[in-house]
């Protein structure tokens, strides 16, 4: 988006719901799309005289990402109350962190058509979540809403961006690298548009060069990785426009209108918030020891930019592959799985990322969806390897135990597909098909290549595909000859 | 120091309380004698101070994960004024 | 004798040998209250069915021993389950929870008969029980005088004899006040000895539950019951509870007492500190070495107080919104406006001062200069205690500056009635023990006596209590509600 008069600089502050089992101060299960306020107790109803307890795995989960995102662990923190008036808010203050976040300082690498960028992390603070207010229509025009609780208190992590992203397609980049290190490190479903993984930006434009950021607009409501990329690709022409114009930007909330495709100012009467942090006297502060860190530093899976760089290095993957491979950490591990089973990675990552990925996007199907296994797929590579099978007919058992989930063999068996390498059969078929190709025959012999391949198929054909394609070579080869 | 009726109707909005020109005069008057009392605080030194936010020494209050049960709806919204389709009606928003 | 007029260790010993049932009990004081609430007006809710049910099952499964049996009341900022909790508020005049307050459901297993809720202040907001939006209560010990607040209501009751014993709460002294006015023994515990797990909060980091008893040894037995850690309380403590009442009449031979001279300064009157002066040579008499000492950060306990408790309501008090519970302004338009007028509406004028004053405090710019100072003040107030329990076991002061005065008579003078807690609140704001006991009479009016420890001497307060109690026998004399033939 950047034009030779302005860049854009855009800092994005990321909401993840934790994976926890129970929300974040009550013992009430986390819960997606149930029947409304079924999830819900006096502490997260906000009831008179009820208090929090902090539930200790949203603090290693906090800690997990941190560390996962190279951030330095707060020895000491606490949780403030944000006051603010809202109807899905129970208490009408929301517990989070302020002052004193769990950590800090942090960054995570973009791969970019320009190579990696390091894009910093400011903060990372654990906050509880608020209920869903249901609508009759729009928000704008409904005579009145329905509070659902059932998600007031689910654990979340607020991770917030350096203001280092320049365009878009880096902001979805950044979405994206998050959201896969999130799943790598099983915190979160990262899902967008369950609301899950949600996202709001800051963002400004400036000239290129010029060190002093420009005036900036936050823009909430960016449910998915399409509307984040357009709404800032809309809000980055409107603020050069209004810039173009000789006007001010204004310093104000907008919100992605969807529907229109526009960014949309929120100002209301309202003034502006005023939030009346202080430390929450229900919560005594947190200390986290070295030991602690250290422990939680131990217990961390192999994250998405190491499992890339072992595929690179010990497997000697090209670096595509290697990125396809390690797309989500169910990939990885269906990859890994086979190495362990079959251990030539070249092959497998070129099934792997070729045949089997069309077949699961062809189906919009996950990896662990699909009824074909590491050991299933294993099998399948061996009969090829063996000469069992060709490679022709490989891709079609491969479809075949995609639908149905039969094992290779059975499938190979069943279906009679077994190779023919028996060289009197293969040369029968062979002397037929230069019986039957008398043309294609005189012209091999005017010295045209393209007539062997001719031939060549029509005898893999002749077999139904099953005929050892180098045994029909050398034997049309020598019959050719031979004349 | 003196509240001006302007700073009551800013603190009144905050705190979402709706208060008459009658209210908002009495309020003005009584806080602003309450802060005077405040002022005191202001003669005694506490530079290098450390805020005293919780009495005890306690850290690492945490519980084990466990999810347990939750009420039953007709329990969780048996004190609401108004209610439709098992959740809460508020007026509209905007 | 009648029965109501036994204390809570006498009765349990009466219904242990049988000699009483749980019923007979009861009905001494619904005939107590029958005859003398109309003076008192110490209850919001009165829960006599059910107690007469409870104490039914109890004499079934003959249950006896401890609490068992024994009629008792709970201020109405206790959360009761299935029992109204109105916090004395419009806002919540219909709020049934769900749940007992941790205090209340230790109370309910050590088989108390819980015959009703009790008036305070509304949401433990003030000193008198004027602030109650329903009704005042009065001072058993003159009608026409507050029984202190906000737990106006448990010491009335306590002292009028409709209860054994009530359930309170304190947080710039709302138990030990009214005890003091009402001549009855208070306790506010060490914050974090008590769950607050049910307690409607004020000051989250102020507010502690206790007893208020007729006797110290009352004190002692209610405190076992409702001592000790609670999962449902981040901030409760994790140490073993004591019996209290073991080795309460050891005497206080060599106990090091200070009493700090700010507490004895200007505000406080002449009588109420004669009185208390005097008490400190009967604690000489017992064998104690009593010293002056100094907690040179008092005076600014007041202030300190006023910012940070309405700082905190002014969170606490926020979900009073009328979306899930409570009062709501069913015309509103729409939902800013339902907020606004719903609380302008269901929070009386103190409630209302008070949320305002905090949300100033917190509010932006203002943060610093007033919550922040206040919380670096309260480390100083602390460490004034720190200082002094270095050199005495127990401090002593009077609760208040006063005996009980007229309804009505502060009403107007807002400061003044802050003032009347100037000598409960470091207390509170250093989170230590507190007892306040009947320490002489002014006038026919108690005049409270204040024992404070260093965190968890709650055994060392009640052993020195009960020697000055046993020795002056002030828990004996009752206040006359009934002259005969009236």
């Amino acid at each position: 988006m950047t034009t030779a008069e302005y860049e854009a600089v855009i800092g994005l502050e990321v909401h993840v719901e934790l994976k926890t089992r129970s929300k974040a101060f009550c013992h009430c299960a986390t819960s997606f799309g149930v029947e409304p306020n079924t999830h819900v107790c006096p502490i997260c109803l906000g009831m008179p005289g009820v208090l929090p307890v902090l539930n200790r795995e949203m603090v290693e989960y906090a800690l997990m990402t941190a560390l996962a995102l190279n951030c330095r662990i707060a020895g000491y923190c606490k949780f403030d109350r944000k006051n603010y008036f809202y109807p899905d808010l129970p208490k009408n203050y929301q517990i989070s962190q302020y002052d004193l976040p769990i950590a800090t300082g942090g960054s995570l690498v973009i791969e970019t058509e320009n190579g990696p960028r390091t894009i910093g992390i400011n903060r990372v603070h654990m906050e509880e979540d608020t209920g869903k207010l249901v609508h009759k229509g729009s928000i704008m025009t409904t005579p009145y809403s329905l509070v659902d609780l059932n998600r007031a208190g689910t654990p979340l992590l607020e991770i917030v961006s350096e203001p280092d992203l320049r365009s878009p397609g880096e902001a979805r980049m950044y979405v994206e690298k998050l959201r896969l290190i999130l799943l790598y490190l099983g915190v979160s479903d990262g899902k967008m548009e369950e609301g899950s993984l949600r996202c709001d930006a800051n963002i400004s434009v400036r000239p290129p060069g010029q060190q002093k950021l420009g005036t900036r607009t936050e823009i909430k409501n960016l449910n998915s990785f399409r509307a984040l990329e357009r709404a800032l690709d809309y809000e980055i022409r409107r603020q050069i426009k209004t810039l173009a114009k000789g006007e001010r930007i204004i310093q104000e909330t907008r919100t992605w209108d969807e529907h229109e495709q526009v960014t949309m100012s929120m100002r209301s009467k309202e003034e502006a918030h005023d939030y009346r942090y202080f430390p929450d006297p229900d919560l005594p502060p947190l200390r986290i020891d070295p030991a602690w860190v250290e422990r939680v530093c131990r217990s961390l899976p192999e994250l998405p930019d190491q499992a890339r760089r072992r595929l690179s290095e010990e497997y000697n993957l090209r670096r595509y592959d290697a990125l396809l491979l390690t797309a989500s950490r169910d990939i990885l591990d269906f990859f890994d799985d086979c190495v362990a089973q079959y251990p030539k990675p070249k092959v497998l990552a070129k099934w792997i990322t070729g045949d089997l990925a069309r077949l699961l996007n062809r189906n919009k199907l996950e990896i662990k969806e699909s009824k074909i296994t590491p050991a299933s797929l294993v099998g399948l590579l061996r009969l090829l390897e063996e000469g069992t099978i060709s490679g022709t007919i490989a891709k079609a058992v491969l479809a075949e135990m995609f639908t149905t989930g039969e094992s290779p063999d059975k499938i190979v068996r069943e279906r009679g597909l077994t190779q023919i390498s028996d060289e009197q059969e293969v040369r029968a078929l062979v002397g037929d098909v230069i019986a039957e190709n008398s043309r294609a025959v005189a012209e091999f012999q005017k010295g045209k290549d393209r007539a062997l391949r001719f031939l060549m198929g029509q005898a893999m054909k002749a077999s139904g595909g099953k005929a050892n394609p180098e045994l029909v070579y050398r034997l049309l080869r020598e019959e050719l000859s031979g004349r | 120091m003196a509240l001006t009726i302007e700073e009551v109707e800013h603190v009144a909005r905050l705190a979402r309380l709706s208060l008459t020109a009658q209210e908002k005069e009495m309020y003005a008057e009584q806080l602003s004698s309450i802060l005077h009392l405040f002022e005191m605080l202001d003669l005694l030194p506490t530079d290098g101070v450390e805020p005293l936010a919780h009495v005890l020494p306690l850290f690492n209050v945490i519980r084990a994960d466990e999810a347990g049960p939750s009420l039953p709806r007709d329990e969780a919204m048996a004190n609401a004024a108004l209610t439709e389709d098992g959740q809460f009606k508020v007026p509209k928003i905007i | 004798m009648e029965l109501y007029q036994h204390t809570v260790q006498e009765i349990g010993e009466m219904l242990a040998r049988r000699e009483v049932t749980a019923r007979e009990v009861l009905a001494s004081s619904a005939e107590r209250i029958g005859r003398v609430e109309n003076k008192i007006q110490a209850f919001i809710t009165l829960t006599l069915e059910e107690a007469e049910k409870t104490a039914r099952d109890l004499e079934a499964r003959d249950e006896i021993g401890g609490l068992a049996g024994i009629p008792c009341g709970i201020k109405d900022n206790l959360c009761t389950r299935g029992v109204r909790t109105t916090c004395a508020s419009e806002m919540l005049e219909n709020f049934v929870p769900p749940y007992d307050a941790t205090a209340v459901k230790r109370l309910k297993s050590a088989g108390a008969v819980v015959v009703g809720k009790l008036n305070m202040d509304e949401f433990a907001m003030g000193s008198s029980t004027e602030n109650s939006g329903f009704f005042p209560t009065h001072n058993p010990w003159d009608l026409t005088r507050v029984p202190g607040g906000s737990s106006g209501g448990a010491a009335a009751a306590v002292a009028a004899g409709e209860v054994y014993y009530a359930l309170a709460s304190d947080t710039g002294g709302s138990i030990r006040q009214p005890a003091s006015f009402c001549g009855v023994v208070g306790m506010k515990p060490t914050y974090g000895l008590v769950s607050r797990f049910g307690l409607v909060a004020f000051a989250s980091s102020l507010d502690q539950v206790g007893p208020i008893t007729r006797t110290v040894t009352d004190c002692a037995l209610v405190m076992n019951a409702i001592c000790g850690h609670d999962s449902m309380d981040s901030t409760s403590l994790k140490v073993p509870v004591p019996d209290y009442t073991k080795d309460i009449q050891e005497g206080i031979k060599g106990l090091r007492i200070g009493f700090p001279r700010e507490y004895f300064q200007k505000g406080v009157d002449r009588g109420v500190k004669d009185t208390i002066m005097e008490a400190l040579f009967k604690f000489e008499e017992l064998g104690a070495v009593v010293e002056e000492t100094s907690l040179p950060h008092s005076e600014y306990a007041l202030p300190t107080y006023y910012i940070i408790a309405p700082s905190e309501a002014s969170s606490n008090l926020a979900r009073f919104d009328g979306v899930r519970y409570g009062y709501r302004d069913r015309y509103a338009q729409d939902t800013a406006e339902m907020f606004s007028s719903t609380r302008a509406r269901g929070f009386g004028p103190e409630v209302i001062r008070r949320v305002m004053l905090g949300t100033y405090a917190l509010s932006s710019g203002y943060y610093e200069a007033y919550y922040l100072k206040a919380l670096k003040v309260r480390r100083l107030i602390k460490e004034d205690f720190d200082r002094a329990f270095e050199q005495y076991d127990i401090l002593i002061s009077p609760t208040t500056t006063s005996t009980a005065f007229r309804i009505g008579e502060k009403a107007e003078d807002l400061l003044t009635m802050y003032m009347l807690d100037m000598l409960t609140i470091p207390v509170s704001l250093a989170g230590i023990p507190s007892i306040s006991i009947p320490g002489g009479f002014l006038n026919n009016l108690p005049v409270g006596l204040q024992l404070m420890g260093p965190p968890l001497s709650e055994r060392t307060l009640l052993k020195a209590a009960y020697a000055f109690e046993q020795a002056t026998g002030y828990h004996l004399r009752t206040p006359v509600l009934e002259v005969y033939g009236t």
